[in-house]
């Protein structure tokens, strides 16, 4: 049974669903890259996505527009990126903990508002697959690259926006400096809360993004702790990727490479048991921050609250 | 009112004490608002909440059974935070606790309850130590950030359970009963452990205030808790004074690691004789395992502190349940509040910290001496 992993049209499905997949990944684990470099340490974002997949979900549900769904997590996600700026940049808290404390309340709280409006799992017509003249019907590449929906060629774009935002332009500079040395860059001006506050926005907006492109884009449905533990991987996979644009984008297709293979697996019924398969990935993931973290130094000031001296 | 408060610096150890209290208070006005918008009273339903936690005996009674997981956890989290570390694995740690006793129990049914509880209690003990030690050797060993590595190993014990429970360790029975949430079958009667008063409450409470007092000691009283302390305040330090950083790193984690592990141990002898699983962490441990960081915040990260936090923290979630069932909230209302609990608590560490600079600069101005040994902790 094994071997029937292994013909084409497996193959060519468990690519184009690895591209597919790692979409959720990007966008949460971009958010976080800037949000670590700057030095902020968010765990919740599991709980942002949640509420990001619910609101994009419900917004596209009640009015058939999937852009007004867009927006709604685009909204809901700056919100909550404003909350856990003020929970760990101005209120210093320990970032570990409150990261479980947004994460617990966009669980809980997706799931509320979810049980008092819909209460019954619903389907939306997601982003529409895109199709190219010429490209899409090229046989294996065009069913692998060329029959995305728009929200997964956005999250691929957006790797060298961030890599561009964050090494080349003076933004970029002041997130990095605010990350590695606040002491300094204070002294020569910038300020340190102001630029955490817009890393934290900003991953908070694609923490969002993030979701939606899970609830109204890929799986085109929402439940209960819809992302079921994505967004934690998310976060290591920045670690993973030493806080670069282009690492985040290996480990990420990695993971939604060995997830495809898991998806497939249980598919074709190769006698694995499911459970074991949903834990191969995180097996992964402790293997892959060992091998790692050995390569690159996080921020100095990863998770260090900063504080003016007198 | 400054300048009255460094008159009697005691008053200011009042406010240490009562700040994670309003922070949970100020949790609940937010809770309340979100009961509006559910149509729900907030004054009935926090009524209810109060009368749930302590109304009655069997009440009071429940509110110490919740308190006794979130104890274990809360003095293990007190452990690898004195030693400079963060467990976010509390939930797996508890898992794996609970499914290693439940083992136990399963395969010996005919030995005496004597022998099987306390070996079902220390094999909970070192299942919680391994799942502990492992990010722990990550941490000491390959500079493996301990809160990454102790999330994934939350989920591998969940999925771990998962698989247990579905096909293994299923009760025989269940094919017959319509139950969809897969569980073991009920431990021999002879293993529970005894009750303490005709209600639920259950010699695993005793047992959690016993290892509180332990720790203190273990902590603040021998030479290896000494060091991992030292090894907390600083590494670069430890390491100077011929300490083995890396040690007792591990050694931090996998202490943590094991109270929790006892934690489900005892949740399976002394509250539900089986284990059961609804595909998550939080069906089983009902979130002990975060919310056992959270006790550990509310006292003041002191293994004695922790007794009565964590009465707090089981009155909120036994008030929690009757709520939702009272007030006919959905039950993720509780998810909410659990959420806002600690991020409100964990905030309010901000204000302890300026209270403390105030406190310490004011003092050392006025008498004019080196800052007592209470203020350098």
């Amino acid at each position: 049974m094994i071997s029937e992993l292994f013909t084409a049209t497996v193959l060519v499905g468990i690519l184009a669903s690895g591209i597919r997949l790692a979409t959720p990944y990007l966008y949460a684990a971009l958010g976080e890259t800037f949000g670590q470099k700057s030095g902020v340490l968010n765990l919740g974002v599991e709980g942002v996505m949640l509420l990001g997949a619910f609101f994009s979900f419900y917004v596209a549900f009640t009015t058939g527009n999937l852009w007004l769904g867009l927006l709604a997590a685009i909204v809901m996600g700056a919100i909550m990126g404003v909350v856990i700026a003020i929970v760990n940049v101005t209120l210093q808290a320990q970032q570990g903990i409150s990261g479980i404390g947004i994460y617990l309340f966009g669980l809980g709280m997706s799931d509320l508002l979810f049980q008092i409006t819909l209460g019954t799992v619903e389907t939306v017509k997601g982003f529409p697959e895109m199709h190219f003249p010429v490209l899409s019907d090229l046989p294996w590449v065009g069913e692998i690259f060329f029959q995305q929906n728009l929200l997964v060629y956005i999250a691929y774009i957006l790797v060298p926006i961030s890599w561009f935002l964050l090494n080349k332009t003076n933004v970029g500079l002041k997130i990095r400096a605010v990350g590695e040395n606040p002491e300094a860059a204070d002294s020569l001006g910038v300020s340190v809360s102001t630029v955490r506050y817009f890393t934290c926005i900003l991953g908070g907006i694609l923490s969002g993004i993030a979701g939606a492109s899970m609830s109204i884009a890929l799986l085109n449905v929402f439940q209960q702790n819809l992302t079921s533990g994505l967004g934690f991987i998310a976060v290591a996979l920045v670690y993973f990727g030493g806080w670069r644009p282009f690492g985040v984008l290996i480990g990420s297709l990695i993971f939604s490479m060995v997830n495809a293979l898991q998806l497939w697996v249980q598919v074709l019924s190769i006698p694995i048991p499911s459970d074991v398969a949903i834990m191969m990935p995180y097996l992964l993931t402790i293997l892959a921050l060992v091998i790692a973290v050995q390569r690159v130094k996080p921020p100095t000031a990863l998770a260090k609250p900063f504080e003016r001296g007198e | 009112m400054q300048s009255f408060l460094n008159k009697y610096p005691r008053i200011w150890r009042i406010f240490d004490v009562l700040l994670p209290v309003i922070a949970a208070l100020a949790a609940l006005a937010v809770g309340a608002v979100i009961l509006i918008f559910l149509d729900a009273s907030p004054i009935e339903a926090y009524g209810a909440m109060v009368d749930g936690a302590f109304g009655s005996t069997n009440a009071l009674a429940d509110t110490l059974v919740k308190a006794t997981p979130l104890l274990l956890v809360a003095v293990g989290i007190c452990i690898a935070f004195r030693g400079g570390v963060l467990n976010i694995g509390g939930e797996g740690q508890l898992v794996m606790g609970a499914v290693a006793s439940t083992l136990i129990g399963l395969l010996l049914p005919g030995a005496p309850g004597a022998v099987i509880i306390p070996l079902a209690l220390l094999s909970g003990f070192l299942a919680g130590a391994v799942w502990g030690a492992i990010p722990g050797m990550l941490k000491a060993y390959f500079n493996v950030n301990e809160i990454l590595s102790t999330i994934m190993m939350n989920v591998i014990a969940v999925q771990l359970m998962n698989y247990l429970l579905r096909e293994p360790m299923i009760d025989p029975n269940q094919f017959d009963s319509a139950s969809k949430i897969p569980q073991t079958a009920r431990l021999v009667v002879a293993f529970d452990l005894p009750r303490l008063i005709p209600t639920r409450l259950h010699l695993g409470t005793g047992l959690a205030i016993l290892a509180a007092i332990l720790v203190y000691i273990f902590l603040w009283r021998t030479v290896i808790g000494y060091r991992i302390r030292a090894v907390g305040l600083s590494t670069f330090a430890s390491r100077y004074a011929g300490i083995s950083v890396p040690r007792y790193i591990v050694l931090a984690l996998l202490l943590s690691g094991a109270f929790a592990g006892l934690a489900g141990a005892i949740q399976v002898y002394g509250l539900h004789h089986r284990m059961f699983t609804d595909g998550s962490a939080t069906g089983f441990t009902g979130s002990a395992g975060f919310n056992g960081i959270v006790v550990a915040l509310f006292g003041n990260l002191h293994p004695l502190g922790a007794i009565p936090a964590s009465i707090l923290f089981g009155a909120m979630i036994v008030g929690a349940n009757k709520l939702q069932r009272v007030m006919q909230v959905p039950s993720a209302f509780i998810t909410v509040l659990n959420g806002l609990v600690v991020i409100f608590v964990v905030s309010s560490e901000y204000f302890r910290r300026r209270w403390a600079r105030h406190r310490d600069t004011e003092v050392t101005e006025k008498v004019a001496e080196p800052a007592s040994t209470e203020a350098a902790e």
